[in-house]
């Protein structure tokens, strides 16, 4: 089982969930976080003073899965969120240690569904 | 010695007493200059009223520019409506529009109230005609081609439907009624605000490939409310000042009532449509049902009995809803409803004289429904119709005009990142995260 982590670009997420779900992937986290990368700021200002912002918006998507489901997965991450315009964003994958469904208390394979 | 005295004390009290009455017409015109002036206050406050619906029904990341926007629209209606408007509104010139007054110098006044308390009531009209547009093109208007907008709207394209109607101009000449502004004020900002939406394009994201409608969501309904109330209450000042004097009180009474019971009407009509049509109550469309109300008893309110003002109100709170359905059916996006609320129900409030008008109180002939025949609803749809394609083919030139200089819709990664970066560079939330 694995965890995968993207950080896209936010206006992408409605593609990305498509892409998804097209890959019969329907289970997912989503967290609105700040991030940067290579992708440059921009300036802000107010009443004369001026600072530099560098942590941009980006969303976080957080999907389990089975192993048989890690390449379809990022597949369509790339397939949705790619712009080929700097911040497209970047994808972990980590080992998923157990995954437990509440409702019935499933573990493993089953529970990921 | 002391009666000499005390006689010369009497006389020289009667006297001063005597120096200090004003007469009984002075007073009555102090009075009426304060009806205006409350009145033009009033019609100020709506700009905020503006602001704050406008602003709510946006998203946070447009909020400032928005609010720039509408901050802008009165203080360059409050100048240009000074040099310029007032002279084309107001002067006289030909039935088209006035050609003298220009910085107010040698000014006509049509009032009984003096110049300058008339001269404020009909600039704060101006502002709000102004600001009708920022609405229908938010979220995605560069900033300076707003403001030569504004500036070309107050100048020229208002005032000279307004000198038509109020001017002494073609259409006034004719017998055509706009007690308040339905036509004048309502009808040109909404028809502009549809021009320029259609000119703008829709919202990036707003239509989905197979045409229908994204929710985007405006960030604050408590703002937006706040709006409609404080419009409300400045169209106290709207419709009943329109009278420009308080004569026995029984005229802005009528009117004040009118105006309400429209409000509330289209409130509670628009509610129930969209609760029919969209399944549930939506606060966003009751809300401009009531707006739609109101702008839809703005040219009749003085002509009508209150039960007519219901009717009325009523039908323009399910115009209003109908109407928002209807430019999302064909892909227009208008944000606010800018059209819905002032196109489509100042023309209906225009047309509405027509058909409720009493002569009694004022009209050439009675409307359609108490008996006087086609006549006034005649007049009335000839001189709307005058006004839309005048303001649709100013404005599509203005608007197309700005577009090949200045530039009117933003680039498509400001329209992402909000225009209270690109435009202001700045955040209208500074410190919170919004998410969208």
């Amino acid at each position: 089982m694995k965890l995968i982590t993207a950080m896209i670009k936010p206006e992408k997420l409605e593609d990305v969930k498509k892409a998804l779900f097209d890959a019969d992937i329907h289970k997912m986290t989503v967290t609105s976080v700040l991030g940067c990368g290579q992708q440059k700021g921009y300036k802000e200002t107010f009443r004369g003073a001026v600072t530099e912002i560098n942590l941009l918006k980006k969303v976080r998507l957080d999907i389990a899965v089975n192993s048989e489901f890690v390449e379809p997965t990022i597949q369509a991450i790339i397939d949705g969120a790619r712009t080929g315009v700097i911040g497209d964003g970047k994808i972990f994958v980590r080992e998923l240690d157990e995954c437990i469904r509440i409702r019935t208390g499933e573990r493993g394979h089953e529970a990921i569904g | 010695m002391k009666r000499i005295l005390l006689i010369g004390l009497l006389i020289l009290a009667a006297g001063s007493l005597h120096a200090d009455v004003p007469d009984v017409a002075e007073l009555a015109r102090g009075l009426d200059t304060v009806w205006v002036l409350v009145a033009a206050f009033l019609v100020f406050f709506m700009q905020a009223g503006f602001g704050m619906v406008e602003a709510g029904f946006i998203r946070a990341k447009n909020t400032t520019n928005i609010l720039t926007k509408n901050f802008l629209d009165f203080c360059m209606a409050s100048l240009g409506f000074f040099l310029v408007g007032y002279a084309i509104m107001f002067g006289t010139g030909n039935g088209f529009l006035g050609l003298n007054g220009f910085l107010m110098r040698g000014a006509e006044n049509p009032s009984g109230v003096p110049m300058l308390a008339f001269w404020l009531f009909q600039a704060a009209f101006c502002g709000a005609a102004a600001t009708i547009v920022a609405g229908g093109m938010a979220e995605r208007m560069k900033f300076p081609a707003y403001l030569i907008y504004s500036l070309l709207v107050s100048a020229l394209v208002y005032p000279i439907v307004g000198h038509w109607i109020w001017g002494g101009g073609w259409l006034a000449g004719l017998g055509f009624a706009d007690f308040a502004g339905s036509a004048v004020v309502h009808t040109t900002g909404g028809v502009a605000a549809l021009v320029g939406t259609l000119i703008l394009g829709p919202r990036s994201g707003k239509y989905r490939s197979d045409g229908s409608p994204n929710v985007m969501g405006g960030h604050s309904i408590p703002l937006a409310a706040l709006g409609v109330f404080i419009l409300w209450f400045g169209w106290f000042g709207f419709n009943p000042g329109s009278t420009l004097g308080v004569g026995n009180g029984e005229l802005i009474a009528l009117v004040a009532a009118n105006t309400n019971l429209a409000a509330a009407a289209g409130g509670i009509m628009a509610m129930v449509t969209v609760w029919i049509f969209v399944g549930k109550p939506d606060l966003s469309m009751a809300m401009n049902g009531a707006l739609a109300g109101l702008v839809a008893v703005t040219a009749p309110c003085a002509f009508i009995d209150p039960w007519a003002a219901i009717v009325i109100g009523g039908v323009g709170g399910i115009l209003v809803v109908l109407g928002v359905l209807f430019l999302d059916r064909i892909r227009v996006d208008d944000p606010v409803g800018a059209f819905p609320v002032h196109g489509i129900n100042g023309v209906w409030g225009t047309l509405a004289i027509g058909l409720f008008g009493r002569s009694e109180l004022g009209l050439k002939n009675d409307g359609l429904l108490l008996g006087g025949g086609w006549g006034q609803l005649g007049t009335q749809a000839l001189g709307i119709l005058a006004v839309v394609v005048f303001v649709g083919a100013a404005m599509a030139l203005i608007f197309l005009a700005i577009d090949k200089t200045v530039g009117l819709r933003v680039s498509r990664e400001e329209e992402l990142r909000g225009l209270d970066i690109g435009e202001h560079g700045l955040e209208s939330y500074a410190g919170f995260q919004i998410v969208e």
